[in-house]
């Protein structure tokens, strides 16, 4: 138990040292809300290699920091509504085992960014934001890819490894 | 890359596609405007053919310009809809979600309006 909890306390760490680095990307890509997610290279692994709690735990965890050192709190509200929704669905997309590492993270990055879009149709009473949706979901799907790819490969090479 | 990634990756991208085609290629009469909406309720309708600059509740400034419109300046930290691309085809909007703030393009015809409301 002990070791566990040493474990969550690293991961927490990367996360939020990933978020970090995220903020220093200085790309505006035109439409916003779109970012790497880099932070969610370690979700996607710890989805994988514990207990799959502890992943939404992490995963909350991270944002309400990240969100507190980094953004506001509406970035929270916003991170929050995206990152739970599409961990249920990476959650429920891998326990199904028809799908790989990366096309469980596509569809948490396509979902995330969903999660999002819902919010700031309530946030702003508007639906004019679905105009955002198809750029959203290209986002969502390369962005999902490419951090789907690397937890992948690091998932290869940290096969013997256990974080119980 | 499993066969099942492909597959779901291609779906997400031909929904896409689709609803971008639908927005894309709806009627739309050539007449557009800018409406503003803070915190939900309509704050002005604002010409796109003619330029003009408006102060926002002194949090945000929208410029209008050669049939396009856009967010000069806003107080927010984050700066979203100032790096926005200006917006001018039907439906568009630019949000700025700090303050609240929604500007969207409409095409008048429909609605019936012309000018500028206030």
């Amino acid at each position: 138990m002990k070791s566990r909890a040493a474990y969550f306390g690293v991961f927490t760490a990367l996360a939020l040292i990933l978020s970090y680095v995220e903020t220093l990307i200085p790309i505006q890509f035109g439409a916003p809300g779109i970012k790497l997610g880099l932070a969610n290279l370690v979700i996607v692994i710890m989805l994988y290699k514990t207990d799959r709690k502890e992943a939404l735990l992490l995963s909350v965890v991270r944002i309400l920091l990240a969100g507190f050192i980094f953004g506001s709190m509406f970035s929270i509200i916003y991170s929050l509504a995206g990152g739970i929704f599409s961990l249920f669905v990476m959650k429920f997309l891998a326990g199904s085992g028809r799908f790989g590492v990366a096309g469980v993270s596509m569809a948490g990055g396509v979902c995330h960014n969903i999660g999002q879009l819902i919010v700031a149709m309530i946030a702003v009473e508007t639906y004019q934001v679905g105009y955002y949706l198809p750029v959203l979901l290209i986002a969502g799907v390369l962005t999902g890819a490419v951090i789907g790819t690397a937890a992948g490969e690091v998932l290869k090479r940290i096969r013997s490894l256990e974080f119980q | 890359m499993k066969k099942n990634d492909l597959i779901l990756a291609a779906v997400v991208i031909l929904a896409a596609a689709a609803v971008f085609a639908f927005l894309h290629f709806r009627q739309d009469s050539g007449i557009r405007s800018a409406e503003v909406t803070v915190d939900g309720d309509v704050f002005g309708t604002y010409d796109l053919t003619e330029d003009q600059t408006i102060d926002i509740n002194g949090t945000n400034r929208l410029v209008i310009e050669d049939g396009r419109a856009k967010m000069e300046w806003a107080d927010c930290p984050d700066q979203v809809c100032v790096h926005h691309q200006p917006v001018y085809r039907d439906g568009e909007s630019i949000i700025c979600l700090p303050n609240q703030i929604v500007i969207s393009v409409e095409s008048t015809q429909e609605s019936g309006l012309d000018g500028v409301a206030r």
